[in-house]
């Protein structure tokens, strides 16, 4: 909402010398949003002229310019060169003078141009930053309006602040200068005049006939009729300039005065050209197949929803929307049949969102607008009509009303005082209460308070509040006194006890209000889950891994880049309705595609070397994806319906994503490096793993992105909880990624549920250790780590460590053949062991090797 | 010679005469003295301290003596050894305290080359700021709640006193998850985990939420379609708007710095009542710059105050939905975006530097913020 503050003052008595500044920090404490102030650059001199006279001055270019002499006031006369013509000797107009500055920073010099020096300029509308007028020509002041010499910023209050608000869904009555004067005048604690307290001279029938079909949707409908109108008569300029200043192009005097007065009064009307309206109104749901043209000439079908304003020809509005082209006001109309109604907020909700439709009325009737406005607002339409199009004012009106004014509300005195923590009194609560429009009364004896949230009655229990909360004293009432409250009728938004507490806060100063730090019971601190997260975080730092975060939205496209094939699970994503770009309609179900392209963005930056990780859920489609209930709000839904809520979302476990690239050693001044290999992720998944103490299981498998024969999987109690290693050559071209780039993805969630609930302490023996080396010689397609089980299998609890450190593949054990060589480590937790104790354990822990692969021992 | 002198013979031997004995001893020390090195002092040591040295020779003479001469013999050929055995330990600590000093000066490396073993890497600063403000109310004895990234609208919005077709609704630009009607979104807030936190723990309720969003916007400077938020919900008895104010107070403070405070300016939310937005009193300023065109401050735009989050007391409508008692309890909740936390606190400029993962801007803080 645009708000002039010259306007703003015609119905706020504003304390002179107040500036937009002062006034839209003043709403702002009081809980206006007010998003900018435009202030006006504008500088004179700039003043009325008359003309005298005037040469027509045809020029090389084509155009026509005009010598013109000016009375502004002086014994001499001013000349300036002025290229419009929609004006002659005598007018009035406004004259920029040498030394001025006009909206925009322009400023004015006399200058020579066509032949002349001309001092100062002529001016038109847009150039005095009212806008376009329409006239493509300077602004003609009316004859009278004033004398040559006065000042013009003063005569047109050309220097006006103009405030933007941002109205809050709640405050619909402050889509209005009459709503925003209201918060002014509380602000300022000076008296409003309500622009709406006018009389009405209608005689409430008589009037253009209506029937309404739908009371709940149309609880209010009046008309007013105009005849004899000039549709042609310009709006005054004064007209124009609110309605510009205010955000709208003026377009003719009939459609002018109809939003001047929504602007004014917050009450959208539409005027129909009365002749073009065939029989009654009726205002009813549409039917099915109904089309309607509207006022944007765009045919629209209606839906049996929309509410609609209907006369014998069919549709002529979708109501509170907008309206049809076929009634519109026109050059031709004589007649105008105005009308103002109040329509369910819901009902005009779902109109404009279903027909993508979002006008100045729609914008109002969804925040609701005040139902006693519709007689004045008509009233007040009419009067201008009347008065500035020449129009008579039919006193005949129609006037169907069923509207429902809101019910009073019994809350405790101190209910504001109590909310706040703070010690606000009755006499305090009342009087803000009644600033805002409430009527306010005790309640009569026997009444009960109003439930906080509900509107039904709420049992007696009291709960004394804590530290901080003071009970209000005032005089007449006492705290837990009752009083009832009537809100005014362009407040719906005020419905329970909190909706009243919180007008009365505001007032009171949300400033005003003390801190006090609520002592919380003891917490546990972060949950086992949340703390491992942690420690996983900063291992992977300390590996030397950066943490990116990104996007989880992802396409088919990824799919096919991952190499994935049709079946694979992770091809089934949850998919959103209206994803950002249409390739990526998917929630990710696999961190890699993003974070692989992160890291191509990376290396097309620069960087060489890159390790990289992503924590982020990821989002599996259940078998029977169901829809999440919407159970009703007033009461807690069952726990069934609260299961079937959780139960209704897709899985979303916590995953790790890591990409590395580059080189794991950088070749130095130490020596070569060594470039990343699968074998640095997998060891960073058991680092992540051992960060939680958790100790997986890793075998080789085969899975798209990874090349197929580099491609580990890890496990926990038989249960797959990730995978790693290096990286398809196709995936690593399709990503754009140096070769033999790796990447590990990690279901997290699992990993920490799989580490230990508490680890307890064993006694560590301190006797001499027996060190022996085993090389065994095994088909080569046997997994070392297979063969280190059955070493530590077969050598039992007398082995302390076993760690593989050789491996040897070549001419001297054959073809299919690879040696490994461990080193094991013996001790005992009561004694030195012996020579042939050690030789015997070696010996059975070889047998279970020899036994389950054939395992030969190597021998020098 | 093999073996001591057996023969009695009462005539004192060359090798024992006084004379004989000083001149071995001092020939020793000579000896010591020059070497110039370990391995000298070795050949000396093997010359004059060896098995074949005049000394030891001497010492096996001593049996031969005369009974009564053996004493003074024997203590002086002692002597003798005595101060050549010092004067060869005293020398070869010189000579290896020199040797180890000559080695380490050689050995004087570089200590400014890099090394190949990684170096740390580095934290996302959006999880920085989610555990720092998890920690500054862990330490009230809060919890960290948490919730699924896709939500049921129930949770989202209903739950939370926003009403199918009510504006504030629409304000929020939802992703809608298939098929239309599922019931179903992207959280466009972290509220839901305050409804969640409400159906599944009883009061008292001290929960901090922080967590990643969306909304359909386009991605610009100053606006992502999936950023950060941090959510404050308490709900016990006799909780008041003064509450809110001081829990906002302590966090400006934990992460600003002393001396600092929240504001409150009335505002609309559906799902607290009365609302309010949450100003912060400008860290770098403090107010300083505010009419005063000498200092401006660029990180609070010279107003003396940050715009940071919303807040207010939870609306006993949401109370009701989610099962709490609104005649014994009441609540208060916060909610604050942390890509503007971080824009204003830590000077990022570009949205786009949050969300575009370039190693380069979470390299900048390590592992601290």
């Amino acid at each position: 909402m645009r708000v002039p503050l010259s306007w703003l003052r015609e119905y706020v008595d504003l304390p002179a010398g107040v500036t937009g500044r002062d006034v839209a920090e003043k709403l702002i404490r009081a809980g206006l949003e007010v998003e900018t102030v435009e202030e006006s650059d504008l500088t004179g001199p700039l003043v009325v002229g008359k003309v005298l006279t005037y040469e027509n001055e045809p020029q090389k270019n084509g155009k026509t310019i005009r010598w013109c002499s000016l009375d502004i006031g002086k014994d001499e006369p001013q000349w300036v060169v002025c290229g419009a013509h929609n004006f002659e000797v005598g007018d009035l107009v406004v004259v920029v003078l040498p030394g001025a500055v006009l909206p925009g920073g322009f400023a004015i010099s006399a200058r020579k141009t066509y032949g002349h020096v001309s001092n100062g300029m002529i001016c038109s509308s847009s150039e005095l930053g009212l806008g376009d007028d329409g006239t493509h020509g300077i602004v003609v002041l009316e004859p009278g309006e004033a004398t040559p010499g006065d000042d013009a910023i003063e005569l047109l209050a050309l220097r006006d602040d103009v405030l933007d608000i941002a109205v809050t869904p709640d405050r619909g009555y402050c889509l209005s200068i009459r709503g925003v004067a209201r918060e002014a005048a509380t602000a300022y604690g000076v008296a409003l005049k309500d622009p709406a307290d006018l009389d009405v001279n209608g005689n409430r029938s008589g009037g253009y006939p209506v029937r309404v079909d739908d009371a709940e949707a149309c609880s209010v409908f009046v008309t007013r009729t105009v005849t004899g109108i000039d549709a042609k008569a310009q709006s005054p300029r004064w007209l124009q300039k609110r309605l510009l200043a205010a955000g709208m192009r003026p377009i003719s005097i009939g459609v002018d005065v109809t939003n001047y007065v929504m602007l004014e009064l917050g009450q959208p009307i539409h005027g129909y050209d009365k002749a073009r309206l065939s029989g009654e109104i009726v205002v009813r749901r549409a039917n099915a197949g109904e089309k309607l043209m509207t006022l944007d000439d765009q045919t629209r079908e209606l839906d049996a929803e929309d509410l609609l304003i209907t006369d014998d020809s069919g549709a002529i509005g979708i109501a509170g929307v907008m309206g049809g082209a076929t009634t519109e006001i026109s050059d031709a109309t004589t007649d105008v049949v105005i009308e103002a109604a109040h329509f369910h907020p819901i009902v005009i909700a779902r109109a404009s969102r279903r027909h993508k439709l979002s006008s100045e009325a729609s914008r109002r009737f969804e925040r609701e607008v005040d139902p006693l406005l519709p007689r004045y607002a008509a009233q007040r339409v009419a009067d201008l009509l009347a008065e500035l199009a020449g129009g008579t004012i039919l006193a005949d009106e129609t006037i169907v009303d069923t509207h429902a004014l809101p019910e009073p509300v019994t809350i405790r005195a101190d209910h504001a005082a109590r909310v706040a923590g703070a010690p606000i009194t009755i006499e305090e609560t009342v009087r803000h209460l009644e600033s805002v429009g409430c009527t306010v009364a005790p309640a009569e004896h026997g009444a009960r308070p109003a439930s906080l949230a509900a509107g039904v009655h709420s049992p007696a229990l009291v709960v004394e509040p804590r530290a901080g909360a003071a009970t209000g004293g005032g005089a007449a009432l006492a705290g837990d006194d009752l009083i009832t409250v009537t809100p005014p009728s362009w407040r719906p938004d005020l419905r329970d006890p909190n909706d009243f507490a919180e007008e009365v806060i505001r007032l009171f100063g949300y400033d005003n209000v003390p801190s006090i730090l609520p002592p919380a019971p003891g917490g546990q601190g972060l949950t086992v889950s949340q703390r491992r997260r942690r420690r996983i975080a900063t291992a992977l730092v300390g590996a030397g891994l950066t943490e990116v975060v990104s996007y989880p939205f992802i396409g088919a496209a990824d799919f096919d880049a991952m190499g994935l094939p049709a079946e694979d699970p992770r091809r089934t994503t949850v998919k959103l309705v209206n994803p950002l770009s249409d390739e990526e309609p998917s929630m990710q179900t696999t961190l890699l595609p993003t974070l692989l392209r992160t890291a191509e963005r990376n290396v097309g930056r620069g960087a060489s070397d890159l390790a990289i990780f992503q924590t982020g859920l990821v989002f599996l489609p259940k078998p029977e994806s169901k829809p999440a209930p919407l159970p009703s709000v007033a009461q807690r839904p069952s726990d069934a319906e609260v299961q079937s809520l959780y139960d209704a979302l897709p899985d979303q476990p916590l995953h790790l994503g890591v990409v590395l690239t580059g080189s794991s050693t950088p070749t130095g001044w130490w020596g070569k490096g060594q470039p990343v290999g699968w074998a640095d992720a997998v060891q960073l998944a058991r680092t992540v793993a051992t960060a939680v103490g958790v100790e997986p299981v890793v075998r080789n498998t085969e899975l798209a992105p990874w090349h197929p024969g580099r491609c580990a999987e890890l496990s926990v109690d038989g249960k797959v909880i990730g995978h790693a290693g290096e990286l398809h050559p196709k995936v690593c071209q399709a990503f754009g990624l140096p070769a033999r780039s790796c990447a590990a993805e990690l279901d997290l969630d699992a990993l920490i549920a799989a580490g230990p609930s508490s680890i307890t302490a064993e006694p560590f023996s301190s006797y001499p250790v027996a060190k022996e080396d085993v090389a065994l010689i095994v088909p080569a397609e046997v997994a070392a780590a297979e063969v280190e089980a059955a070493l530590v299998e077969g050598a039992g609890e007398l082995l302390e460590s076993i760690r593989l450190f050789d491996l040897y593949t070549g001419e001297q054990i054959g073809e299919g053949k690879k040696s490994l060589a461990f080193a094991l480590r013996f001790r005992a937790a009561d004694r030195t062991l012996k020579e042939n104790e050690v030789a015997d354990v070696r010996q059975a822990a070889v047998q279970v090797a020899v036994d389950r692969f054939g395992a030969v021992q190597r021998v020098g | 010679m093999s073996g001591p002198n057996t023969q009695y013979d009462p005539v004192e031997v060359t090798p024992l005469h006084a004379e004989e004995v000083e001149r071995t001893r001092d020939e020793a020390l000579k000896a010591f003295a020059e070497a110039a090195d370990l391995a000298a002092l070795q050949e000396a040591k093997v010359a004059h301290l060896g098995e074949k040295s005049p000394i030891a020779l001497a010492n096996r003479e001593i049996g031969a003596l005369p009974p009564q001469g053996r004493k003074e013999a024997g203590q002086r050929i002692g002597a003798a050894r005595k101060a050549i055995n010092e004067a060869f330990a005293a020398r070869l600590a010189v000579l290896e305290a020199e040797h180890e000093e000559r080695m380490l000066a050689t050995e004087r490396v570089d200590v400014t080359l890099p090394w190949h073993t990684p170096e740390l890497g580095a934290r996302h600063p959006l999880s920085l700021i989610s555990e720092q403000i998890a920690d500054v109310f862990t330490a009230l004895g809060w919890d960290v709640a948490e919730g699924p990234e896709i939500e049921a609208e129930w949770l989202n919005f209903d739950a939370l006193n926003f009403q199918p077709d009510h504006p504030a609704r629409q304000m929020q630009d939802t992703f809608f998850v298939e098929p239309a009607g599922s019931g179903k979104v992207l959280r466009t807030h972290t509220s839901p985990v305050q409804a969640r936190s409400m159906l599944t723990r009883k009061p008292p309720i001290y929960v901090i939420c922080p967590g990643r969003v969306f909304r359909t916007d386009e991605l610009d400077a100053t606006h992502t379609p999936v950023f950060y938020q941090v959510e404050g919900l308490v709900v016990d008895e006799g909780i008041t708007l003064a509450h809110l104010k001081g829990t906002l107070d302590h966090f400006v403070v934990s992460m600003f710095g002393e001396g600092l405070e929240a504001r409150l300016r009335p505002n609309f939310f559906p799902f607290t009542e009365p609302s309010a937005e949450v100003d912060l009193k400008c860290f770098v300023c403090r107010g300083a710059s505010v009419g005063n065109p000498d200092r401006p401050c660029r990180t609070c735009g010279s107003e003396g105050w940050i715009e940071w989050g919303g807040c207010g007391v939870v609306n006993p409508r949401v109370l009701q939905a989610c099962g709490i008692d609104t005649d014994r309890y009441s609540g208060f909740a916060f909610g604050m975006g942390l890509e503007r936390t971080l824009m204003f606190r830590n000077g990022v400029e570009d949205m786009r530097d949050m969300v575009e993962g370039d190693v380069r801007f979470s390299r900048q803080f390590g592992m601290e913020i």
